[in-house]
This record gives C-alpha cells, sequence and structure tokens, in this order.
C-alpha cells in the first residue's frame, strides 16, 4: 500500500467518521463541528486529488464562512432540543434500510468492476511546476465566462435576500433620527414670552 | 494508486449517509440544511475525481459553481430559518403547517 493510498483511507475513513457523528448528535452545535470535520477531511481528499485551489476553498469559504453562518445560527435560536428528537428512533430502522440499500446500489455501479484502475487508469503525475491555479483560471475566465459572472449576480441575489429577509424595524427601540434632530429650529423648541415684571410685595 | 472507484466509492457513502440524516432529523431545519450541504460534497468529490481522472479542468469548474450556489442557498436558508423561528417560536417541520398542504 503506498503512502498516497494510506492518506487516502486516514481522509475517507474521518469524512465517513463525522458525517455519521453529523447526523446522529444529539446538539445541532456538536453536528455543525463535526461537519466542519468532514469538510476538513474532504478537502484532504481533494488534495489527493490534486484540485488543490478548490481544497484551500473549501477550507476557507465553508469551514470560515458558512459554518460559522450556521454555528451563529444555531447558538442564537433557543430551540428544544428533545422536542425535535421526537421519532429519532422510530425513523432510525427505515433509514438505515435506505441508506444501506443505496450504498449497495451505488457500489454496484460504482464499483471496482466498472471504475477499477483496470478500466480508468490513474493519470501520471503532473510536474512540480503545474500549477492547478492558473489551469483553473484559464479555464474560469475563458470558457466559462458568462457562467462566472452568473455566479456573481448569484452571491449578489444571496446577499440582497438575507439581509431583506432578516432585517426588521422594530417600533419599541429608542433610536435618534439625526435628520430631524439637524432640521429642528430655535423656534421650535423655545418660546420668548412678553410679560410684565412682578411687584415685590 | 487510489483508483477512480475510491473516489466514487466515499461520494457515495457520503450521499447515502445524508439520505439518511434526512430522514434521521426530518423534524430539525438546521440539520436537514446540514444534510443537504453534506450531499452537495458528496456531489462535489465526484465531480473533482472525475475531472482528475478524466484529465478535464471543466469538472473543478464546475464544482466552483456548486460552491458559489451552496453558499447563497445556506444564506438564504439561514435566513429564512431565522425569520420562520421569530415568527413562529419553532424550528420543527410539523408545526409549519400554516399552507395546509
Amino acid at each position: 500500500m503506498s503512502f498516497e493510498k494510506f492518506l487516502f483511507y486516514v481522509f475517507a475513513g474521518i469524512l465517513v467518521f463525522a458525517a455519521v457523528m453529523v447526523i446522529t448528535r444529539k446538539n445541532p452545535v456538536h453536528s455543525a463541528l463535526f461537519l466542519v470535520l468532514a469538510f476538513f477531511n474532504s478537502a484532504g481528499l481533494w488534495m489527493l486529488a490534486e484540485a488543490e485551489f478548490l481544497a484551500i476553498a473549501l477550507v476557507l469559504v465553508y469551514v470560515g464562512a458558512v459554518m460559522v453562518l450556521f454555528l451563529f445560527v444555531v447558538m442564537m435560536l433557543d430551540i428544544n432540543i428533545a422536542e425535535l428528537r421526537a421519532g429519532f428512533v422510530r425513523n432510525a430502522p427505515v433509514a438505515v434500510v435506505v441508506a444501506v440499500a443505496m450504498v449497495a446500489e451505488l457500489i454496484m455501479v460504482v464499483g471496482p468492476q466498472r471504475f477499477g484502475l483496470d478500466s480508468v487508469a490513474a493519470p501520471a503525475a503532473k510536474p512540480a511546476e503545474y500549477s492547478n491555479t492558473e489551469e483553473l483560471g484559464l479555464a474560469l475566465f475563458t470558457e466559462h465566462l458568462y457562467a462566472f459572472e452568473i455566479a456573481a449576480v448569484i452571491l449578489l441575489v444571496g446577499i440582497v435576500a438575507a439581509i431583506g429577509l432578516t432585517m426588521r424595524k422594530r417600533p419599541e427601540t429608542k433610536h435618534q433620527d439625526a435628520a430631524t434632530q439637524i432640521a429642528v429650529k430655535a423656534s421650535d423648541r423655545l418660546r420668548v414670552i412678553k410679560m410684565d415684571a412682578e411687584e415685590k410685595a | 494508486m487510489i483508483a477512480l472507484s475510491d473516489y466514487l466509492m466515499v461520494g457515495a457513502i457520503l450521499f447515502s449517509l445524508s439520505v439518511a440524516g434526512i430522514f434521521l432529523n426530518r423534524k430539525n431545519v438546521i440539520l436537514l440544511l446540514m444534510c443537504i450541504e453534506l450531499m452537495l460534497l458528496a456531489v462535489n468529490i465526484n465531480f473533482i475525481a472525475f475531472s482528475h481522472f478524466l484529465g478535464d479542468t471543466a469538472g473543478q469548474v464546475f464544482v466552483f459553481f456548486i460552491l458559489t450556489v451552496a453558499a447563497a442557498e445556506a444564506a438564504i436558508g439561514l435566513a429564512i430559518l431565522v425569520v420562520l423561528f421569530r415568527s413562529r417560536r419553532t424550528i420543527n417541520v410539523a408545526d409549519l403547517d400554516t399552507l395546509k398542504g
């Protein structure tokens, strides 16, 4: 067994373990943290497949941004875990049967007899000066430029939608309105009254 | 050497696990979103593996776009979740029956 194969089994093993933990933990915070572990290990797998740029992007974007967002939301909401766990045991046999059946069928389709090394030979290792980022950038900014711009628009729509959904006006908060503060005149606040002087008794 | 089938089998196992997760946690919207993220990850592993073994960068470009869409989806999904919790005080899927579907 080569060192690469050994690394592959380590990453794949921890990845599957983390995925099992994600779906079985009681506490959603633990699930989110195990999902971080799963992303980390699949980044390792991608690194073995010579997709270095995407491996780093997965760690930066997913572990750094998306999972932190998940953790924020999980910790912000005060949820009743016991109520949400109802039906877990009842659904477990169905879930296990469906999962095992799916794995068996999928492995029959994509197993070693069809996609093994005999049918799809392993590509030769890239030379040391090969840059995956450069290759990906060339493909992205020439062939797939329109798709890239659409992706930018999708992200913008995501930002607008997320802010638009969660922003709210709260009438009970007491905040200053700078515009009305500046627009105010002395005559609005102060009234000068003419009156006769009072005589001393 | 690592074969293409190894990557595909890891992807298949991960995908099936996330389907099982949707069955198990079908009341908790947060965990449903996490399972969808896991599914997308399984699909991405397949794309990367085929891209590596067929020597075509297009697969990696696809993964790039899937990551983009998944990030937008997570942001909007969680925003909907927060709004939902504010109005109903619950994230239980069984309580979301306003549409009477």
